[in-house]
């Protein structure tokens, strides 16, 4: 670290015994999104679990690229960085490797982070720096009014799709565990327990932390996740992910998912000829089932899975720089610039 | 053993060519670090094509490198060359137009076969058919005494090839008199672990040397003096490990930490090579996965309290150019280098050009102010980056530092600088919560305050919306939005205050400014010199500063009845001295991905001249 930096990292902030609430975590800024937009309750959990975390607010940024979803800065007493579009993770990491001991998060949408800012994306995720990414899937660009995302589903008629969509729609969870993410969740904007419970397991995770969270759009995109998060048809159409616990989902817990072959299939646990031992039993350090488990979000028959579909350890990018700096510098001494000016061949003119 | 005179000469320019992977550059380098060190004043053209190993003995697969060196002042690599060593007939035909008339040519004939002369083009063989009578022809089978020196060692052919180029370097070495010191250490160094290689390359360059100085073959050994230089301890430098040594002297003394957020392209990634060593000073190099992430890594680095920089060429700076618009807006330091090469597209990766000056002051959306230095020789490029960065510490701004790839690899001799008596910089941290607004301004400088992440009590938020004056909150409002475009072109224009007066080089009234900027500075100097020798009223301005300019610019320019501004381009800078001072300057452009020859500016300056009389 620099001496300048060091400096600053040494005040020391006014002293406190009161552990901060979540409203030390709100801004001065009105927050401007729709009435009744799902942004709103990740805003909400987000504020709500910072306080766990027992990291200051000022050591704390949030950066983000562009779109409604992207404005969530504002609203974070933190530091933050509303950028450009697509291109948060790629200032986040800049950010990251010049200052190890920041908290570090990114937010952003389906549009910035998987469509224009999918190549920063997919690379931060195979770097594996100490990033939390909250992906806000509404699988529709709020902000431009509407048009179809790399999310949105095939067919799916929209202001520049009025004859249905042909594009093929990403996975955002297979996406990120072939890029060799190290964490890898998925979470709803309606069920605020699950996504404060998931929020701190990404802050907690070292590596680069891929937080999907289904949001509503109630303007351009309303209802998109309701089968997975209203009342009478999620028991039945959403699998938690439980570490070491097996796939059962149902209103009274009476299905579960088996694996055929490596493919998952739902079977009845009434009719006596599957029983809970015969489920798939959940194991986020296993990278194989990581994929088979994400491969079963768009396939019909099968619930949507939400939960963490991956947590394993791999050495941190940041730290990796931070070693090799050490190494030399132990190795050769801190820099002296007098020394390389006159380094290597030299003559002197009298 | 023949007898062999000795002649003294002020300079020469050698021009070594032959295939891309004949080692052509690795050879001249290797003779300029000698000549450097017998303390010629010298500069260098490396000349190589896009592709790495072009199909052997095509016109289009030649790789050049001229060296001109001597005992006077040196300000270019040489109009013409006065020997020229070529591996292979394409070598040949390719270069001669750039010898001198009695030049002297010494050749490969190996490279001289039928299919060498068949892809070079040539219905005889010009060393044979009596086509180069006009120049001193030395042909020698380069290959074949290679084989013969290291005979016993059972080597591959592939492995005598190769070391083909250290028997060129050794006559040239007995040629123009000069130790193979230095290059026996590199190659001990270099093939340190692969002792076959090192043995062969070291034989190679001996019997290069004793070759010429037991066969008749030459008569004359040259001797050029060392060059009357400034007192001081020198070493040769190329523009780009110049400037990434101004870069890592500039983040010592801020004290921050420097980090460069890359993403490879010619002629630029030398400079990334170069920063990548030097972890021990704390230097973080990133290589990104394309230059929109090397340049929001490095402002991202910047918003945390580092020296942020960005390294690249022109199409890399079409592809930051959102993020330095949002650069201009958080008004972050952050530096751009632009290692400028032929455009546009890919253009013409591996030659230089000065083409990329517009693009720096107006390729962005909406009113976007940068400054922008650019350096004038290899040497130049450490104070350039210097500057660049203290600069864009002290007004917290992006800024881009111009260099061109004849400058980045062209190399001279550097007078070493004292590090202590560099200027200070000294960028401060803003901590006091009392009063803290994130754009409210510096009074002198207008720059606003940097607060970095991990300050407690300064939270705040910035981004690429508009600001409200001094609150930095997002704003829409008509009359601040015209008020911040206003302060941040302001802000830019007081750099002004503190950059030294441009100060012309010859009369400060006359006949003719020639007025230039970038890696032009030799060509344009040579030029004027030989006018002002034969007593014509010529000037030399050449602009460091190309935004803002120095105050005194419109007055030096309005002293002349003529301007000409020669220029790698369409005609850049001119424009912009026409529209900014009302001045009918005239342009001399040049767009060949080569350096101007100074004849040709020369020429231009006599033409005006002329018509003046
Ligand atoms: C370079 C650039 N291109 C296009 C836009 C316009 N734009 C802003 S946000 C956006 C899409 C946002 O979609 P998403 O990331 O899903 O965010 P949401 O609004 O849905 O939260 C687009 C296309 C822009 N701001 N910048
Ligand atoms: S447009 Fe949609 S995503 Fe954007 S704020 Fe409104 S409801 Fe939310
Ligand atoms: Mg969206």
């Amino acid at each position: 670290m620099s001496v300048l930096v060091d400096e600053v990292m040494k005040l020391s902030p006014p002293p406190s015994d009161q552990k901060a609430s979540s409203k030390d975590f709100q801004s001065d800024q009105d927050v401007r999104w729709c009435p009744g937009c799902g942004d709103y309750s990740i805003l909400a959990q987000t504020q709500r679990v910072m306080p766990d975390l027992g990291i200051p607010r000022h050591r704390m940024v949030f950066v983000s690229g562009i779109g409604c979803s992207s404005r969530f800065p504002y609203y974070m007493n933190t530091y933050g960085f509303h950028s450009i579009h697509g291109r948060a993770t790629a200032i986040a990491s800049g950010l990251k490797m010049a200052r190890p001991e920041l908290s570090m998060w990114v937010v952003t949408g389906d549009g910035d982070g998987l469509s224009i800012g999918g190549n920063h994306m997919i690379h931060l995720l195979r770097r594996n720096l100490d990033i939390n990414v909250l992906l806000f899937n509404n699988q529709i660009y709020g902000l431009t009014k509407g048009q179809y995302s790399p999310t949105s589903e095939k067919g799916k008629i929209t202001k520049s799709t009025p004859f249905g969509s042909i594009d093929y729609p990403f996975n955002p969870a297979a996406l990120a565990l072939g890029s060799s993410a190290t964490f890898v969740a998925r979470t709803l904007d309606r069920d605020p327990k699950h996504m404060q419970a998931i929020i701190k397991r990404a802050a907690e995770h070292k590596g680069t932390s891929f937080v999907e969270v289904y949001q509503n759009c109630n303007v351009f995109n309303d209802g998109a996740f309701f089968q997975f998060t209203e009342k009478d048809t999620k028991d039945d159409t959403v699998v938690y992910l439980e570490h070491g616990k097996p796939l059962t989902f149902g209103k009274e817990k009476d299905k579960g998912i088996r694996l055929n072959g490596f493919s998952p299939e739902v079977v009845s646990l009434k009719d006596g000829k599957w029983s809970v031992n015969d489920l798939l039993v959940h194991n986020e350090k296993d990278t194989t089932l990581s994929f088979i488990l994400a491969d079963m979000t768009y396939k019909s028959g099968l619930p949507r899975p939400i939960g963490i579909f991956l947590a394993i350890d791999r050495p941190v990018y940041e730290q990796e720089m931070v070693r090799q700096i050490v190494f030399a510098q132990e190795k050769r001494g801190d820099g002296d610039m007098v020394k390389l000016l006159n380094s290597g061949d030299t003559w002197t003119v009298q | 053993m023949a007898e062999k005179t000795i002649q003294n000469l002020e300079e020469v320019t050698i021009r070594f060519a032959g295939d891309s992977g004949d080692g052509m550059q690795l050879t001249g380098t290797q003779f300029t670090n000698t000549t450097a060190i017998l303390g010629n004043d010298l500069s260098t053209l490396p000349d190589y094509p896009a592709e790495i190993r072009a199909p052997a003995g095509t016109l289009f697969g030649v790789s050049g490198f001229q060296i001109h060196f001597g005992s006077t002042e040196i300000n270019t690599p040489g109009d013409q060359c006065d020997v020229l060593v070529a591996m292979n007939a394409a070598a040949l035909k390719v270069n001669l137009g750039s010898l001198i008339d009695g030049g002297t040519i010494i050749a490969n004939s190996d490279g001289f076969n039928d299919k060498n002369l068949k892809l070079a083009g040539y219905a005889s063989n010009p060393l044979t058919d009596g086509s180069l009578q006009k120049y001193h022809l030395h042909s020698v089978d380069i290959t074949k005494l290679t084989g013969l020196a290291i005979q016993d060692m059972n080597l591959s052919s592939k492995l005598v090839d190769r070391s083909k180029n250290f028997f060129a370097l050794g006559m040239m070495y007995w040629m123009y008199n000069r130790p193979m010191e230095s290059t026996i250490d590199w190659i001990e160094k270099k093939f340190g672990n692969k002792p076959e290689i090192k043995e062969a390359n070291l034989r190679v360059l001996k019997a290069g040397w004793n070759f010429s100085e037991t066969t008749e073959i030459f008569a004359v050994r040259y001797e050029v003096g060392p060059a009357k230089l400034a007192p001081g301890k020198y070493r040769n430098i190329t523009g780009n490990q110049a400037l990434a040594w101004g870069l890592i002297a500039a983040a010592k003394k801020a004290k921050l930490d420097l980090f460069l957020g890359s993403y490879p392209i010619t002629p630029a990634s030398d400079i990334l090579h170069e920063l990548s060593v030097y972890k021990h000073f704390g230097v973080k190099t990133f290589q990104a996965e394309d230059e929109i992430a090397g340049v929001t890594s490095a402002l991202g680095a910047s918003f945390g309290g580092a020296l942020g920089v960005t390294t690249t060429s022109g199409p890399g700076v079409a592809l930051k150019t959102e993020a330095i618009g949002l650069a201009v807006m958080v008004e972050l330091p952050l530096i751009i280098v632009n290692v400028q090469r032929g455009g546009p597209s890919t253009g013409l990766p591996t030659k230089t050009e000065q083409a990329d000056l517009l693009q720096s002051l107006y390729g962005r959306n909406g009113e976007a102010p940068v400054p922008i230095i650019a350096a004038a020789t290899p040497a130049d490029c450490f104070e350039t980056a210097f500057e660049a960065s203290r600069i864009a510490l002290k007004y917290m701004t992006p800024i881009f530092c111009l260099s061109d790839g004849y400058l980045g690899n062209g190399s001279e001799p550097w007078l070493i600088p004292d590090y202590n008596a560099l200027p200070e910089i000294a960028p401060k941290f803003r901590t006091e919560k009392e009063g803290f607004f994130p754009y409210s301004r510096d009074e002198h400088t207008l720059s606003r305050p940097w607060a970095i992440p991990g300050t407690p009590g300064l939270e705040h938020r910035i981004g690429g919306l508009e600001k409200q004056h001094i609150t930095g909150n997002v704003n829409y409002e008509p009359l601040n939005h015209e008020f911040m475009i206003k302060m941040r072109a302001e802000k830019v224009e007081r750099i002004a205050n503190e950059i030294p007066l441009a100060k012309v080089e010859g009369d400060s009234q006359g006949d003719l400014l020639v007025v230039g900027w970038g890696g032009t500075y030799g060509s344009i100097k040579s030029a004027v010199a030989h006018h002002r020798q034969k007593g014509n009223s010529v000037s030399h301005l050449h602009l460091r500063w190309l935004n803002p300019m120095p105050k005194n610019v419109g007055e030096i320019l309005y002293k002349f009845k003529h301007i000409l501004v020669p220029e790698l381009n369409l005609g850049q800078l001119v424009k912009v001295l026409r529209a900014k001072y009302l001045v009918p300057a005239v342009g001399l452009n040049k767009i060949q991905g080569l350096p101007f020859k100074s004849i040709e500016i020369e020429k231009k300056i006599e033409e005006i001249l002329r018509g003046t009389k």
